[in-house]
């Protein structure tokens, strides 16, 4: 077989001329750094610039308090709205692109990418633009507004009253909405994937046998598209729940998330130990989240057989 | 015109139905127009920049003339292209490794080389953080030594996706080759050199275009990593976010997208349509 593994006992200097840059680096600026963070959540404050690692839990039991527990659990919530929203917006995208001529495929694809490779904050920052006091997303619904009012005229009722700017920003839709669209071409992508592996002819064999599209869909396309919407979904909840920029620029003050939280231990408030067990309840909850994944995977497997 | 040919359109050919062509409008639109806003806003001719009032390129010309932005940009770049090299180098060496052997705790070492990728930005950049305070990492140093620190971690956390990208290129290679060249008289660096690393090249330009995106586009991990004369482009244009927004941001964000389009266009021109969308 062509790809058959060499154990590395038989080819010892290639190996070892391999392995140790990545391994060491990783060791060294990725492990290491995690582990101190890992101890200083045990730690506590002696010193305004002193932290001594005593093995106390009370960072861990500040932090299941109410008051953070609470911007967890928003934060999940947060994070689950707009995998959902990427989910119904992105699927039609993602069946349209699989479905799409040859010719337009790439393009329709690297119009999604493109996005993508530009830098979040600019993203970020041009939605604001949009979504402004006196942005054009407040004219468009002024404009229907008038619209309506006319409307009401034609019908002979009164007018409405005059548009005011509605606050479209800071606030807790504004957070989704900024967290949609920077995760959209997130999702597409796997969608697409798993959609373009997908064996037409069974699509076609139900529309033939008199299922309808929308039956189609939810008995075929969506189940043997299973994995690749895991993977989507995976790929936009993971990021959407450690979101620190879109909350801290787009949000008001009741709309920070769990990184905004955490961030603020490590400038302003100065409690790096509490600061490093957040971080790491974060990362557990990560790590549960791939747990359950791979679980519905490896089921997934065994009902195949 | 095929798209909007007359022939009845078949069951499968939902790209031709108009409530799916909408939709996939309307997400375009959803994308682009803010973006678009941006870039034509930036050769608007008000303070204020709501409404249009005229043509001008003064904002482009106070962006270059801000130093800092400058000094931001250069910065941004260079700690991007260092970030690249050495990810591209640690990426195929780790890629191979994993494609290749077969060794003790293997899956471990996998699992932990995913990790930068799955770990949130905020946990790195605050792992980051601690780790050049509790190191005594120097500062001040002269240009570029100062963006080591920052360079680090996004080395840290792009040459993950360098392996993954170069490990799969390298699922494709018929290993027969390799022994056919050994059989041959070559040794395992004239094997390396001249069999393994031309099938790498794809793989290594994709990885290479993505690790130097990903470091360009970083905030949160160099947020934390950065000193007040290591500013890179992001944290700036952050800061001006913040505090005031100007038509100057505007005129930066543009060269920056202009930037991406180029760099996308380059990767076009490598790769063709096609293996750009393969690669993702």
């Amino acid at each position: 077989m062509a790809g058959a593994l060499q154990d590395w006992r038989q080819h010892k200097r290639p190996f070892a001329a391999i392995v140790s840059a990545p391994i060491f680096w990783l060791v060294l600026f990725f492990l290491v750094p995690m582990g101190i963070v890992w101890l200083y959540s045990f730690g506590q404050n002696v010193g305004p610039a002193a932290i001594e690692i005593t093995g106390t839990l009370d960072n861990y039991k500040r932090a299941t308090e109410w008051l953070y527990l609470s911007i967890f659990l928003k934060s999940l919530a947060v994070a689950a709205l707009v995998t959902f929203i990427c989910l119904i917006v992105g699927f039609p995208v993602a069946m349209a692109i699989t479905f799409a001529t040859e010719k337009w495929r790439p393009w329709l694809l690297l119009a999604i990418m493109l996005p993508f490779w530009t830098n979040l904050l600019i993203r970020t920052y041009a939605l604001m633009m949009l979504m402004g006091q006196n942005g054009y997303a407040n004219k468009g619904l002024g404009a229907m507004w008038d619209g309506a009012s006319w409307l009401r005229t034609l019908v002979g009722l009164q007018p409405l009253e005059a548009w005011t700017p509605v606050q479209l920003l800071y606030n807790n839709f504004a957070v989704v909405l900024g967290l949609v669209y920077v995760h959209l071409p997130f999702m597409v992508l796997p969608l697409y994937s798993a959609l373009d592996r997908l064996d037409k002819s069974l699509i076609e064999a139900s529309l033939d046998l008199g299922a309808g599209h929308f039956r189609t869909l939810m008995k075929i396309v969506v189940p043997l598209a299973g994995s690749g919407i895991a993977a989507g979904v995976m790929i936009t909840l993971i990021p959407a729940l450690g979101a620190y920029l879109t909350p801290d620029l787009m949000g008001g003050t009741d709309s920070q998330m769990i990184a905004n939280v955490i961030e603020r231990q490590f400038k302003r408030a100065n409690d790096w130990p509490f600061g490093a067990a957040l971080s790491f309840l974060l990362i557990y909850a990560m790590f549960a989240l791939v747990a359950l994944q791979s679980l519905r995977g490896s089921r997934a497997k065994v009902g195949a057989h | 015109m095929a798209l909007f040919g007359r022939q009845p359109i078949a069951p499968l050919e939902y790209t031709r139905k108009l409530w799916m062509r909408s939709w996939v409008g309307a997400t375009l639109l959803f994308l682009y127009a803010p973006l678009i806003l941006l870039m034509v806003f930036s050769f608007n001719d008000s303070k204020r920049n709501v409404v249009w009032k005229g043509f001008t390129l003064k904002y482009y010309e106070k962006a270059f003339a801000n130093e800092s932005l400058v000094e931001a940009m250069v910065n941004s770049l260079t700690i991007a292209l260092l970030a690249t090299v050495f990810s591209v180098i640690l990426g195929a060496l780790a890629g191979v490794m994993l494609w290749r052997f077969r060794f003790p705790m293997k899956s471990a070492v996998e699992g932990v080389m995913s990790l930068p990728i799955i770990v949130p930005e905020i946990c790195l950049g605050v792992a980051m953080l601690i780790f050049f305070a509790r190191m005594d990492w120097p500062t001040g140093l002269p240009w570029p030594l100062n963006l080591s620190a920052i360079t680090i971690a996004h080395i840290t956390f792009c040459f993950p996706f360098v392996a993954m990208v170069v490990r799969s290129r390298m699922a494709s290679f018929n290993r027969e080759q390799e022994e056919a060249a050994k059989d041959l008289g070559a040794s395992e660096w004239q094997t390396f050199r001249d069999i393994l690393l031309p099938h790498m090249k794809p793989g290594l330009i994709a990885g290479a275009l993505l690790a130097f995106t990903l470091s360009l586009d970083d905030f949160v991990i160099t947020f934390f990593t950065s000193g007040p004369d290591t500013i890179t482009f992001p944290v700036k244009v952050y800061s001006m976010v913040r505090f005031s927004v100007t038509p100057e941001v505007n005129a930066a964000s543009t060269i920056l997208i202009i930037l991406t389009i180029v760099l996308t266009a380059v990767a076009l021109k490598l790769q063709g349509v096609k293996g750009i969308a393969e690669t993702h």
